[in-house]
Formats: structure tokens, sequence, C-alpha cells
């Protein structure tokens, strides 16, 4: 009895071990879904998930996966679990980026061709509100204390400060041509901005809507034209921030206080959308070009490994 | 004779290379200056900012002065292989060699000897190497500083071998120029040093055939595997068997009544 138990154990311990987080990649090219055991280093499969899946998210309870599928116009809800597709949101036309508020309960989705920021009540399936937004609105993102919905216009080269009570827009701040993405620090008062074609990083205080820092990115070897910044994350206790660099096919990672560029991360071709391991231990990246993800050990501050996914990785969540 | 001699007489003779080493300052300066200029000047000039693709043992995008690493690793070995077979040449003019020959134990040891001595040596050169590399942002995980050394003590041995071959065909020290052109050089260039091989073979099948079938590159393979904590078995049997066949054909050319020393007045 005592060696069943022994056994019981040591294969409950070892599946724990086996059980570490899930990373989910959207493969816009491939209509599909990838995941992925980023411990083991391996893809463990691919499922089809609609036409041209971009954007992606978890919900808080991580039961949850919200994916745009853009060709098809709605925002996919699949099981996180079992991946089996439980229903759908009208998402408006052509949805590819879109965020989550805290509480997992609206969903706010950029609609680039209409100029739209659509507001989704994820529980009843439904449309509450549809804003008049800048043209071409792209970088979205609801600030952890749930005050603002930013919103960033690609073509009007604004973020617009949405208030989240009221669904409407309170304040404009000018940025940087194409300004891609947003990213609040987890205490709500930092905004951070990066712009494709500036090849910047804004770092706006959301007090004033102010820019109060803007980063250029400069790497030796590599033509400014090739710096194209897109996705931001901040770590928890804002001591660092990453941003894709694009076709530079690197992560800058930037001290969060002193907002000084500390290194820059060789990863996959055009690298685009980055999320983190619970834990924040690890970074992901998704590469749109080489058609992989890559790994980076954020205590070593290293790439430890590129795992190929599909055609054309774009959005990535985690699983815990 | 008892082991006590052999191990005396083996000990006597890396002792007295490895000092000869450390006290020629020049030396050890010179041995470091050539990999650190490829690595520095050469290696810049063909950064390749945005990337090589992946090839094992690499798990992720690497720059070309992290390729080119185990390479010049292998480059050093290779000079140093080749310098220690020119010092047998010199002490064969010089005369020292015959001091050593008289030594009542097997040739082959003695020269086996010879061969592990220039490799501490080689060992030597390619760990500080790795230091200043290590500085310049090169850097590999760290259990794999400790498993590049049985691969670099077997590559040093294999390299070693070929250059004791090479000295038992060299009549005098002028004609080691030759060596030079026709043996460090092509071994060098065509090989995984410098160029992976599927990049070899977008240029020419014959060229990647010999990069292939070159023990050089098998070596730094060898090398190149370890320095990332894997083992490369093919490069690790090849390696061997190479350095088995150059090591026999150096006692051979080593041996006075059948081999290349016949007619030379040498040794």
């Amino acid at each position: 009895m005592k060696k069943i138990c022994l056994k019981l154990l040591l294969f409950i311990a070892l599946t724990g071990i086996a059980q570490a987080e899930t990373v989910f990649v959207t493969l816009e090219k491939d209509n599909a879904l990838a995941v992925v055991d980023p411990v083991e280093g391996k893809l463990i499969k691919t499922l089809a998930i609609g036409r041209r899946p971009r954007g992606i998210a978890i919900s808080p309870d991580n039961k949850f996966l919200y994916i745009a599928a853009s060709d098809d116009n709605t925002i996919k809800i699949v099981d996180a679990e079992t991946l089996k597709e439980l229903g759908k949101l009208p998402s408006g036309d052509d949805p590819e980026t879109f965020a989550l508020n805290p509480a997992g309960d609206r969903i706010y989705v950029s609609n680039e061709d209409d100029s739209l920021i659509t507001v989704i009540d994820v529980d009843r399936k439904k449309v509450i509100k549809q804003i008049k937004v800048g043209v071409e609105p792209e970088g979205i993102t609801v600030s952890p204390d749930n005050r603002w919905i930013v919103s960033a216009t690609e073509t009007t080269n604004m973020v617009h400060w949405i208030d989240a009570k009221t669904n409407t827009i309170v304040e404009n701040t000018l940025v940087d041509p194409r300004p891609r993405a947003v990213g609040f620090t987890a205490d709500s008062r930092q905004l951070w901005v990066t712009s494709e074609m500036a090849g910047t990083l804004m770092i706006l205080d959301a007090k004033s809507k102010q820019i109060i820092k803007n980063i250029r990115f400069d790497i030796s070897g590599v033509t400014a034209d090739k710096i194209q910044p897109v996705g931001v994350v901040i770590d928890k206790e804002r001591s660092r921030g990453y941003v894709a660099l694009g076709p530079a096919n690197r992560v800058a990672v930037i001290n969060a206080q002193t907002f000084e560029i500390e290194k820059y991360l060789l990863v996959g071709q055009r690298v685009w959308n980055l999320a983190f391991s619970p834990d924040q231990k690890r970074l992901y990246t998704t590469n749109g070009i080489s058609n992989d993800i890559s790994i980076i050990d954020l205590d070593s501050q290293t790439v430890t490994k590129s795992i190929g996914v599909g055609t054309y990785p774009w959005g990535v969540a985690v699983k815990p | 004779m008892n082991i006590l001699h052999y191990w005396r007489a083996m000990w006597g003779i890396i002792g007295r290379e490895l000092r000869r080493f450390i006290t020629q300052r020049e030396r050890f300066i010179s041995a470091l200056v050539r990999p650190l200029i490829w690595l520095f000047v050469f290696a810049a000039g063909f950064r390749s900012a945005l990337g090589i693709a992946i090839s094992p043992p690499y798990e992720t995008y690497i720059l070309y002065e992290v390729y080119i690493t185990p390479g010049l690793i292998g480059m050093i070995q290779l000079f140093n292989g080749m310098q220690s077979s020119l010092s047998m040449v010199y002490d064969r003019e010089m005369g020292s060699m015959r001091i050593l020959m008289v030594c009542p134990l097997p040739r082959w040891f003695l020269l086996l000897s010879k061969l592990l001595a220039g490799t501490a040596v080689s060992i030597l050169q390619v760990y500080v190497f790795l230091g200043v590399a290590w500085l310049y942002e090169i850097q590999a995980p760290w259990q794999g500083y400790l498993w590049v050394l049985p691969a670099l003590m077997l590559s040093g041995m294999m390299l070693g071998a070929l250059g004791l071959l090479l000295s038992s065909f060299i009549k005098q020290l002028e004609n080691f120029a030759g060596v030079m052109n026709f043996v460090i050089f092509p071994m060098f260039f065509m090989s995984t040093a410098l160029y992976p091989l599927w990049k070899i073979r977008e240029s020419s099948a014959l060229l990647y055939n010999l990069a292939q079938y070159n023990p050089f590159s098998q070596a730094v393979e060898l090398i190149r595997f370890a320095l990332y904590g894997q083992f490369n078995r093919e490069a690790f049997i090849y390696t061997l068997v190479a350095f088995a066949v150059f090591m026999a054909a150096a006692i051979i050319g080593y041996n006075p009544s059948k081999g290349m020393m016949t007619g030379k007045g040498g040794a």
C-alpha cells in the first residue's frame, strides 16, 4: 500500500512538472492555432481556428481563449483546456487587435477599416457601443485599474483616452507616426506607446497624458528603416519593459525606472508580439517571417530557444 | 621499465613544452592575436546583424561571431599542431631530438607524449581565447566550458598527429611555408569553421563534399556541439579515426628503418 501511495505521489509530482504553462500562438497564414509546451520546447499541436487569426487573449480566470478571426469578422471563444470552440462574439469588421478589461467581462476591439472601437459585453455576447476614433485604430489596451481604454490610431498618429465608465473619448495625445502598440504599467500610472515609423518608444504619464520620455532605438549594424517597434510589455514590478522591434529581429530591454536601453536580444525574423509567462520569468515572442516563436529567459536575459510553429505567427497568449 | 619511467618521461616532455610556451610571451600573445583578429575584424565584416538561420547545436538565432568562435578554436589548435610539428623539425635540426630519442622508451610513447604536450599548450590558448570571447559577449552555457575540454583533447591530438605526420616529411625548416599553403589554408577554408555546411552547399557541391569530409570540419563540429553541452557522435568517431590514422602514419614516419626518416640523416 505504501509503495502504491509513493508511486502515486511520484506520478502526481511528475505530471505536475509536465503540466507547466501552455503557449498559444495564432498563425495568420495557416488559419490555425499552435499549442506549444515552452518548458519542453516543443510544438504540441496545431488546430484549425478560423480564417486569418490574429489577436489572442486569455480570460483572467484562464478558462477561455478569445481569438480574433479577422476574415471571419468575429472573435471566437475557445475552451482553454479542451480547445473546443464555445461560441463567437460580434466583433465588427476585420478584428485584429483587441483588449480585455481586468474583470474579463468587456472586450474592446479595433476595427481598423471603419475607424471604430467596438465594445463587447462578453457574458451577453452583445455589442454595447461602437466608439468613433481616429483613422486605422490598431493598438488597444485597458489600464489595470480599469479607468482607461487607450486606442492608438496608426494614421491619425494619436492615442485616444477613452473613459471606461462612459465609453467616450476624454482626451487625445499626439504621438510619433504610426503608433502600433500600447501598454500600461501595472500601477496604471504610465502608458508605453511604440511608433513603428519613427522607431521610438514613448512613455506617457497617465495623469497629464503627456509624453514624459521618448526613446529612440539604435542597433549597430542594423539600418534605421528596419527598426520598427511594435509589441510592448512591462513587468509587474516595473523594473524592465520589452519592445519587439519588427524586422530588426530584436527585442529591446528597457530599464523601466531610468528608461535606458539595457540590451537588444536577437530573436527570429519580424518580431511583433510579446507575452510573459505567468511567473514573468520568460518572455515569448512571435516571429512572423521566420515562422517561429523565441523564448527569452528573463533572469539571464538571454534567448534560449526558438521553436517553429507554422506560417506567420501573429499573436501569443499564455495559460498557467 | 616500469610505469613510473613512462610517467616521468611524459611529464618531462609536457612540462618542457608548457614552460617553453609560458616563458615565450611573444608566442603566447601571437597565438592569441591571430584568432582575435579573425573574431574582431573578419567576423565584424560578416556580422549578419539580422541573425543566422538556426542549425544544430544552436537552438535560436545567433550572430556570425558566435558561429565562427568554435571555428577559431579549431584554428588555434590547427596552428598549434603545425607549430609543434615545426618545433620537431627545429629540434631535429638543432640536435635536441637526438637527446629525446635516446631515451629508452618506445618511440610511439615519446611521440604521444610530444603530442599530449602540444595539445596541453593548445588547450591553454583556447581557454584564454574563450575568456576574451566571453567578455565580447560570446557566451556559451557554463556546462559547455567543461564539456568542451574532452573535445579539445581529441581535436588537439588529431591535429597534432597531423602535424607530426607532416613533420616526418619535412626535411628542413625552410620547407614549412609549403605546409602553410598546402595544408593549413585549404584545411581551414574548406571547412565548417567559417561557414555552415548548408551555406557552402549553396555555392558548390564539390566544396560541400570536401568540407564535409575534411577532418578539420569534424573536429570543429565536435567542439561546436560540446561547447553547447551536446555530443556529436559522428564528429567524435570521425575525429577519433582521423587521429588513429594520422598517429599510426606518424609513428611509421618516424621509424628510422621504415619511414620517411631514411636518408634524412635526422633523429
